[in-house]
């Protein structure tokens, strides 16, 4: 258990400098991924199994996605010229070591609360009920804010609506796409 | 019901997947080769000497089989075969679903660490696919584990002991099934490696590498297939045979029917299928969620 938690640490910070160590946007981006895989297994070993699978499935899909976007925007893509991904360096330097001291210092400062509770057999079912219990209606209007949200954000990005479709009155029947195939065409 | 194996489980785990990787691959040879290609390309694979391109990511291109392949392997670790598991998480479904992003993952490398156009443009098509299909086929999970009120999946199949998923929930069992086609991307879903790319993903990949991506993809099939037993066919559940048998005679069904359907239909751009899966698929497995929901309740 140690030695997992230890490797997992020691990988997880590995692969982080590695992200500012290669020179290319793909490397830097799975580094990355293999950063937070470690840090998720790390969740794994205290027994949150809802939680660390969760994170390891959501960080795959989120830098695969992050890769194309970050290969897309981002300077040498293929990394044929060498870059740099640090760009204010001592600041950010300064910054990170700064947070990093408070964090660290916090963990051993801080007189934490100990629990003589037994574990609860279902942490998921238990995480669930914290969050959706009590907050029920927090997480409803939360949820319509975020989904209202994400509708107005693509109804501004795109630049293709349904009047663009099928015509100032709506009048084709099948809409005008560059592309052929889908549905109702 | 569910019981772990014991550690000799792992081991018999890859091998029993690897024999129905070859029998799926070898039918889908039939008529295209032969039923003995998949074998003879395993030597051929084997003693073929790497193709380099100009400033390939070595690394990154290595790792695209390999973590294929394991992820694979790792998703089908908690399918149980009969009453045996040898992962059995309480979080099953989520591993597996978690274990099969990996190929969104593998198949990009896979198209990136060559350095080739072809590559290039097949492993951003499998991210575009993916896109489409990942959604319906959590929401079909999602609907699995809402029937049983667990996200384990030993307790899925308890939970089937009476009435199959797949009589109550037939839209989740089908959508399942193509979401599965897709993330292994066969045919229909096949154009990431497409033809017309001359092999995408996979164009420039050669010898040993090829090899363990290729048996990644359908050991991937493989534990697609094998985990819509416990999900929708009640799992071992069956009269006379053994449970273990079950689980084997219904996993090898599945895969037929898969490959079955692959070897029939003609490619689906993924664009296309993106359109589909967003207007047809999300709405049919939500209505699908929704109707489990309000029978459990």
């Amino acid at each position: 258990m140690e030695i997992v938690f230890w490797v997992c640490a020691v990988g997880a910070v590995a692969m982080g400098i590695a992200v500012f160590r290669v020179d290319s946007m793909a490397r830097a981006t799975f580094a990355l991924l293999a950063s937070f895989l470690f840090a998720g297994v790390t969740v794994l070993l205290v027994e949150l199994t809802y939680l660390g699978v969760l994170v390891i499935l959501m960080m795959i899909m989120e830098m695969v996605v992050m890769a194309v976007f970050m290969v897309m925007y981002m300077m040498n893509p293929a990394g044929l010229m060498p870059m740099t991904m640090v760009h204010n360096q001592k600041g950010s330097l300064a910054i990170a070591v700064g947070t990093f001291a408070v964090l660290a210092a916090g963990i051993y400062l801080v007189d934490w609360p100990t629990s003589q509770a037994s574990r609860p057999d279902e942490p998921t079912m238990q995480l669930g009920e914290a969050l959706m219990g009590p907050n029920m209606l927090t997480m409803i209007v939360l949820g319509l804010a975020l989904f209202a949200t994400i509708i107005a954000t693509v109804v501004l990005a795109t630049n293709r609506g349904r009047y663009d479709r099928y015509g100032d009155r709506l009048e084709h029947r099948s809409p005008r796409d560059p592309v052929r195939g889908g549905i109702d065409r | 019901m569910v019981e772990q194996t014991a550690w000799w489980g792992a081991i018999v785990l890859p091998v029993v997947l690897g024999l129905f990787a070859l029998a799926a691959a070898s039918w889908d040879a039939v008529g295209r080769g032969g039923a003995t290609l998949p074998l003879r390309s395993v030597a051929g694979l084997l003693v073929q000497q790497r193709r380099r391109t100009l400033a390939a990511d070595t690394v990154l291109w290595r790792t695209a089989g390999i973590v294929l392949l394991v992820a694979a392997v790792l998703a089908a670790s908690v399918v149980p075969l009969g009453r045996w598991v040898v992962g059995d998480l309480s979080v099953g479904l989520v591993w597996f679903n978690a274990m099969e992003i990996v190929a969104w993952a593998a198949v990009w490398l896979a198209g990136w660490g060559g350095n080739t156009a072809f590559g290039l443009v097949g492993g951003y098509r499998f991210v575009a696919q993916g896109l489409a299909y990942e959604l319906p086929h959590m929401f079909v999970l999602t609907t699995a584990a809402i029937g049983a009120g667990s996200l384990r999946v030993g307790d899925i199949v308890a939970a089937q002991q009476d009435l199959w998923f797949v009589v109550w929930m037939p839209v989740a069992f089908v959508v399942y099934l193509v979401s599965v086609l897709a993330m292994a991307f066969l045919r229909p879903f096949d154009q990431a490696v497409g033809n017309d790319l001359a092999g995408g993903a996979v164009a420039e990949l050669s010898g040993v590498d090829r090899l363990v991506f290729l048996a990644g993809r359908w050991v991937l099939l493989v534990s697609g297939a094998a985990m819509a037993v416990p999900l929708f066919l009640g799992g071992g559940d069956g009269p006379i045979l053994p449970d273990w048998l079950w689980s084997l005679v219904k996993t090898a069904a599945v895969l037929a029917l898969l490959v079955w359907v692959g070897r029939r239909s003609p490619t689906i751009r993924m664009e296309r299928f993106t359109e589909i899966a967003w207007m047809v698929l999300v709405p049919v497995t939500l209505l699908q969620a929704l109707f489990v929901s309000i029978v459990v309740i």
